[in-house]
């Protein structure tokens, strides 16, 4: 066996990732080169079909530089995050492999990490994971081996010492991208800052925010961070999403775990003939006010079920013409 | 008990004092401990050590106790067990995602840490997963044999500084610069009686 393993490493060609990066990942190369980021969440089918991911990749990928698959967000069952992974690099996206530590022991998620990097994926979200209760099936053991940072941690070793988290050899360690979430919006407000810092310790090299709908609020988080100097040290993706209505939306913010929508957006989507049209318009708005802060590095596009909006949100935003003119930050 | 969980927070400093001086006394009866096997006084203390902490931190005796880099409220009252800050699900008020009846266990641990002398840079380091194998085993005699063993290693670690620097000394007089452990004071007592 070993006498193979050592062909096998001699005969691929095993490219190391370019100079300052950690991993072959598009979304690190163009967040290190100072350009605007844009990431897409995909809403994962409830099907064994390879074609409805595809179809759900379409709109996100003529605009995303990754496509994040979630990993049975809002504890409810879809098609595995490592599954979709799989039939994304196979096509050419280059998706973000979510993780959440809630359905899995570290037994499973090390093994699924190795999985995941053979597969071709280069970028990973360490999740905590929403709690079972909001989900499809409340009565589900909750795992919560890890915790996010611990998660963070864990991969970070195994990419850089090229070891599990028992001491045992990875003979190949994975290259990968490390993201973690956060939530600035919610409470408590005080210690959101300290808890990015944490994050970025434990090995977080970019965050991907929940939706962010309270500018203000989001503006003095960004404050504290660029205070302590962690926006020079991790990528900062700012999360927004087009909202269906003013019904929705206050649904997302009663039934869906740390979503805090301000009363004024609500007000708006209210007044409106057209919610879907003004719900579209201000999540252009909000992705406007977002690039103009100092420290974001990017935005994440949450459409859940409005995925064929992801193209023109992004488009008529602005924010990748200026790429296109070769305009760097 | 969750009202005396909430006071612990409140005293938070009060209990990072009297958690440091329970320390010094377990590190000082380290010999004591050794003499009749930390395996015998294994049991008995981890009860007493379930009962204080259970009445005062809902302890689940995890066996690997992190109250004082958690402002003195447990992380495994958490619903998700998170060892290193809350989740992004917290509700308006600080109140738990999972039970919205109850605060968030880490919205009280940084105000608790907050009020510690160290606790809010303890705070910040990042912990490990729990090793579940040492649920049920008292973490108090886990921290006071480590420390006892370190202040064993640093007194081999200087006694052997100080014979190497002095070779000469230390082959004509080996009582000028001696290798040998030296009896812990409890021994002592021991044999004056």
């Amino acid at each position: 066996m070993t006498n193979t393993n050592s062909q096998n490493t001699d005969l691929l060609a095993y490219t190391k990732p370019p100079e300052g990066h950690v991993s072959h990942s598009r979304l690190e190369r163009v967040l290190r080169s100072g350009r605007f980021a844009v990431t897409a969440e995909l809403n994962p089918p409830d099907s064994a079909d390879a074609e409805d991911v595809y179809q759900a990749a379409q709109p996100l990928g003529e605009v995303a530089d990754a496509i994040n698959a979630t990993d049975a967000s809002g504890a409810n069952c879809h098609m595995s995050s490592i599954g979709i992974c799989a039939l994304l690099t196979r096509s050419g996206y280059s998706p973000v492999y979510q993780i959440s530590c809630r359905d899995r022991n570290r037994i499973a998620i090390q093994g699924d990490v190795l999985g995941a990097a053979a597969l071709g994926v280069s970028n990973v979200l360490c999740l905590t994971g929403d709690g079972v209760g909001v989900g499809d099936q409340p009565g589900a053991k909750p795992v919560f081996d890890f915790d996010s940072l611990s998660l963070l941690r864990t991969i970070r070793t195994m990419r850089d010492e090229g070891v599990f988290l028992s001491g045992r050899k990875i003979t190949r360690p994975p290259q990968l991208f490390l993201g973690a979430a956060e939530n600035p919006c919610i409470e408590p407000h005080e210690w959101r800052p300290d808890r990015l810092i944490k994050k970025i310790d434990a090995g977080a090299e970019f965050i991907q925010t929940n939706y962010i709908y309270d500018i203000p609020l989001f503006e003095a988080f960004m404050a504290r961070v660029r205070d302590a100097g962690a926006d020079k040290r991790v990528f900062i993706i700012a999360g927004v999403g087009p909202l269906a209505s003013a019904k929705a939306a206050r649904w997302m913010r009663s039934n869906v775990p740390g979503i805090h929508i301000p009363d004024h957006i609500i007000a708006r989507m209210e007044a409106t003939e057209n919610p879907s049209v003004t719900g579209k318009q201000i999540c252009i708005e909000l992705i406007q006010q977002l690039r103009k802060i100092k420290g974001v590095a990017g935005v994440h596009i949450m459409a859940y079920r409005r995925e064929q909006l992801v193209s023109s949100i992004v488009l008529d935003s602005g924010v990748l013409a200026e790429r296109r003119k070769g305009k760097a930050r | 008990m969750y009202r005396i969980r909430m006071f612990a927070v409140r005293h938070a400093r009060k209990f990072e004092r009297i958690y440091t001086w329970i320390e010094r006394v377990m590190v000082l009866l380290d010999p004591v401990f050794a003499r009749i096997g930390y395996n015998r006084v294994e049991r008995p203390i981890a009860l007493v050590e379930k009962g204080v902490k259970t009445l005062l931190f809902d302890c689940k005796m995890c066996g690997q106790c992190v109250l004082s880099s958690t402002g003195m409220s447990c992380p495994m009252n958490c619903p998700k067990q998170l060892r290193n800050g809350p989740c992004g699900g917290v509700r308006d008020g600080g109140f738990c995602e999972v039970k919205p009846e109850m605060k968030c266990v880490w919205v009280l641990a940084w105000d608790g840490a907050s009020r510690m002398k160290d606790g809010a840079e303890k705070i910040r380091e990042v912990m490990p997963p729990v090793e579940h194998s040492l649920q049920g085993s008292s973490s108090w005699l886990r921290v006071s044999r480590e420390k006892a063993e370190a202040i064993r290693e640093s007194r081999e670690a200087s006694r052997k500084t100080l014979a190497k620097a002095f070779p000469e000394a230390r082959a004509n007089e080996p009582a000028a610069a001696p290798l040998s452990v030296e009896p812990s004071k409890a021994t002592q007592a021991e044999a004056e009686k």
